[in-house]
């Protein structure tokens, strides 16, 4: 057996999307010695998926906009249930992380007095997406990513070494966490491209892992997207909260099968696409619901004078939040008011002058043209829901990051509580960049304060490269491609958009078996660069996190934000107040109540006493 | 809709391989990296392909298909005649790993010879203010989602592997470019352009920007213009004069 290679660091940063970065950023700059471990080539991440922009309350395209508005959006994005602490930490910081990205070199499009430019978006009350045209991740992504080149040019002028005190492990991942008593102490993984295994020693792991789309069929996400952040932090005994709350994306691209779910940017319509039936019907306007009856247009006269007027005029209905729009869309679909591919209409070749779609939407437009045959300044797209973003995650210490377990570290997609049952659209780049540095202050303060340092046990690294190994010992066993093919079929069919409790039930039984035969997967080859082995253990995470949604949405009965219930279709203000929260047992996981922490009051005064009554029960009014 | 095409894809590692032919299904709609996974999930579980986001916006899945750079995640298989033999094979000018992955780390190490940008050390964050009109040169070549088959296909490094040393590439002298037409960007970059990256060796033949998935201008607006604020300040007899004259040592 080849010799185990062995690295020792001050802070471990699993992932290197915008969370990742930012994180390692900020250690680093606390002076410590951060290693980014990352499954894909540094600057591949998710984060270059992001098209529409950065939601931050600089104000720059109108005045009134501050914090406390973006607060209010957030907390009515995601139906009362975020944590309010770190909605209040997002809103509050958000301005800050966007201009500091433009000392690291980040080239926003700009106002006509030179500020950064803001964008409308679904949920947001005033223009507040900083972007670039619709490629805004990529710039979040190659900005921070330039930032550490820089930090690393500063060690090679000071030390004669590039990677002195940050260092990137592309194309590496981490298969489990190692710790000493209840402490971390590193993580074990191998490098992709030769299978061989490396142990980390480090007191500090932060998980920016993302999210967990790979376990649905219809997803935006990318293959990274396997849920590893939130099985690791489960197996290292720490708890997941919010799994049930899982964004469909209303518009994903529905043809040609072999883009299907591909991200269509919501900017498309925060720039005056609309959304229609095959009757030619602008059909959001049947489906405002009460709560957003005040701030949304009933009629297309005052829908379209918005886009000009936005003091005078109710927004478009296209604009409500993403669960609205995706359960809309659906609705339709199953009337028989699709499209001829089982999606709606998405136009906005009547809406602008094509020069103006191709210089707001030019990625769109290259996107649909390369891969659909489709002209969108002269033709409607076809789009429909995509399973987009996962709101549950990481439970963690909003000023911190910190998860249940000493040394782990939560930030971005996998950590939860921040957006509640339901993301806003922009929310995640600004989330990334605020909970992604808040983590790395977090991590480095827990190490500085270390008196004794942990220490890795031989046994732990054996078993972590036993469980690594067991696909190849197996002979006979199934094709990990069938497996994820079963488990992505049975998530999308009965764990999807619209749930009910005996498709749930029938999920977890599923589940139940595709656990039993992942035990005895067999994969062919060696340990280099070997897709099938790569998701052979990806495969162990995304079974554990996928039971994780299916109990908790089993057990939530009432509708909220990214959880809908054909069996339970309305929001119950005492379901506001609980959170289920998940935690491995075995190779399982058991989901518990817990009650949700009180809203603040000075940020409860905020809201008007008639909109809280829709959310809050009279107890808590009183 | 559906019919069984006909594949050669190189298969092996850097002692050596060669081509594999496959007979595998195409569906309407779809592009070579569904057929290279479809071989993955049904022919050969351990054929090594990079890929990540499947949309054209990552740069992970750049091979070569019938010799031409592209990405694999954007090359319809409407484009090929459904009698054709469609060959992949990896990036020529960078080493084999294994299959069609190769190994890119040429680009990271140019990428970190590139001084970072230099804001002016007295504005603070937030106070920045410059025009759209001046922000959209460089946005032009921050479009650039850094695939490397620019890399790849420039002649210069190509089958010259002597000149790796010398010459950064078309991506990072648009890199250069990029930064020293940033509005507020305060170090001097020309010097180094033809010092340090060896845009000297450019001869504008333009295969970059031909290769380009997302349609950047490499040639005309990166390079061509350096190229000209070179010549500018090395080959102006008044400028010559002057610096011969005045410069301080």
């Amino acid at each position: 057996m080849p010799e185990l290679e062995r690295h020792s660091f001050d802070v471990l940063v699993i992932g290197a999307g915008g969370a990742g970065l930012r994180a390692a950023i900020e250690a680093r700059e606390h002076g410590l010695r951060v290693a980014v471990l990352c499954k894909s080539l540094f600057g591949k991440a998710h984060t270059v998926m992001a098209e529409g922009g950065i939601a931050a309350a600089m104000g720059n395209a109108n005045e009134s906009d501050n914090w406390q508005v973006h607060f209010r959006d957030t907390m009515r994005g995601g139906k009362f249930l975020n944590n309010w602490r770190m909605a209040e930490l997002h809103a509050q910081e958000a301005p800050q992380r966007v201009w500091e990205l433009e000392t690291y070199g980040a080239l926003f499009d700009r106002t006509k007095d030179g500020r950064i430019s803001q964008r409308n978006f679904g949920g947001h009350e005033y223009p507040r997406l900083a972007h670039v045209g619709d490629r805004t991740g990529l710039e979040l992504i190659r900005t921070l990513q330039q930032k550490i080149v820089s930090l690393q040019q500063e060690d090679f002028k000071e030390f004669g070494d590039y990677e002195a005190r940050l260092r990137v492990f592309q194309e590496f991942t981490v298969t489990d966490l190692v710790k000493d008593g209840d402490r971390i102490a590193g993580s074990f993984g191998y490098w992709r491209e030769s299978g061989r295994f490396v142990l980390f020693e480090a007191p500090a792991v932060i998980l920016a892992t993302g999210g967990i789309g790979k376990s649905f069929k219809v997803t935006s996400n990318s293959w990274e997207y396997t849920g590893d952040g939130h099985a690791l932090a489960m197996r290292a005994g720490a708890s997941l909260i919010n799994m049930e709350f899982i964004q469909f994306h209303p518009t994903g691209m529905v043809w040609p099968p072999s883009v299907k779910g591909i991200l269509v940017t919501e900017s498309v319509r925060g720039d005056g696409g609309v959304l229609r039936n095959s009757d030619g019907k602008r059909f959001m306007f049947d489906y405002i619901p009460e709560v957003f009856k005040d701030k949304y247009a009933d009629n297309e006269e005052e829908a379209d004078r918005w886009y000009t007027d936005q003091a005078g005029n109710r927004r478009p209905p296209e604009l409500l939040p993403r669960d609205e729009v995706a359960r809309a869309i659906n609705s339709e679909v199953k009337a028989n008011r699709g499209s001829p591919h089982g999606g709606v209409f998405l136009d906005v070749s009547t809406r602008l002058p094509a020069e103006e779609i191709r210089r707001r939407l030019p990625s769109m437009h290259h996107q649909f043209k390369e891969l659909a045959d489709v002209d969108i300044t002269a033709q409607p797209m076809e789009v429909g829901p995509t399973c987009h973003y996962v709101m549950g995650g990481v439970e963690v210490d909003p000023d911190t990051g910190s998860s249940s377990v000493p040394g782990l570290y939560a930030a971005g997609e996998v950590s939860g509580g921040m957006h509640g049952s339901n993301r806003l659209g922009g929310n995640s780049l600004s989330d990334l960049l605020v909970f992604g540095r808040r983590a790395g202050a977090g991590a480095a303060e827990y190490v500085r304060a270390m008196t004794e340092r942990p220490t890795v046990s031989e046994d732990l690294v054996g078993e972590a490269r036993a469980t690594a190994l067991a696909p190849f010992q197996q002979e006979g066993g199934e094709n990990p491609y069938t497996l994820h093919m079963e488990l992505q079929q049975s998530m999308n069919d009965l764990v999807g958009i619209i749930r009910k409790a005996g498709e749930m039930q029938e999920a977890l039984q599923r589940l139940e078996k595709l656990k039993e035969r992942a035990r005895s997967l067999t994969v062919e080859g060696h340990q280099q660069f070997n897709p099938g082995w790569h998701l052979a253990l990806d495969l162990r995470n995304m079974l554990l996190v996928s039971e994780c949604v299916a109990k908790a949405a089993l057990l939530r009965t009432e509708s909220r934000g990214g959880h809908t219930r054909d069996d339970h279709p309305s929001m119950d203000a005492e379901w506001r107040r609980k959170l289920l929260v998940c935690k491995a047992e075995g190779d399982g996981a058991t989901v518990t109540e817990k009650p949700q922490i009180p809203i603040r009051h000075d940020l409860l005064d905020l809201f008007d006493r008639t909109e809280l009554e829709k959310y809050l029960t009279s107890e808590e009014l009183s | 809709m559906s019919y069984q095409g006909k594949f050669r894809v190189w298969r092996g590692d850097d002692s050596g391989g060669g081509l594999e032919d496959f007979t595998v299904e195409v569906n309407e709609g779809e592009v070579v990296l569904d057929i290279i996974h479809r071989l993955q999930a049904t022919q050969a579980p351990d054929l090594a392909v990079r890929w990540n986001c499947k949309a054209g916006k990552c740069g992970s899945c750049s091979a070569e298909i019938n010799g031409r750079p592209r990405l694999l995640c954007m090359t319809r298989m409407s484009i090929f005649q459904e009698s054709e033999t469609i060959t992949v094979t990896p990036m020529r000018t960078f080493p084999i790993i294994r299959d069609l992955v190769t190994n890119v780390s040429f680009n990271y190490t140019k990428a970190r010879e590139v001084p970072s940008f230099a804001p002016p050390k007295d504005l603070a964050p937030g106070e920045y203010r410059m025009q759209q009109v001046d922000v959209e040169r460089s946005q032009e070549f921050r479009k650039c989602i850094e695939c490397f088959l620019c890399q790849n296909t420039c002649h210069v490094v190509r089958d010259h592997e002597e000149n790796k040393e010398a010459f950064s590439g078309p991506r990072f002298l648009m890199r250069v470019a990029e930064l020293e037409m940033h509005p507020l960007d305060t170090a001097d970059r020309v010097d180094q352009a033809q010092d340090e990256h060896g845009l000297g060796l450019c001869n504008i033949t333009k295969c970059c920007s031909e290769v380009c998935p997302e349609h950047i201008h490499i040639t005309d607006n990166a390079l061509i213009p350096m190229k000209e604020r070179v010549a500018d300040r090395k080959y102006d007899p008044i400028v010559w004069l002057g610096n011969k004259l005045f410069r301080r040592s």
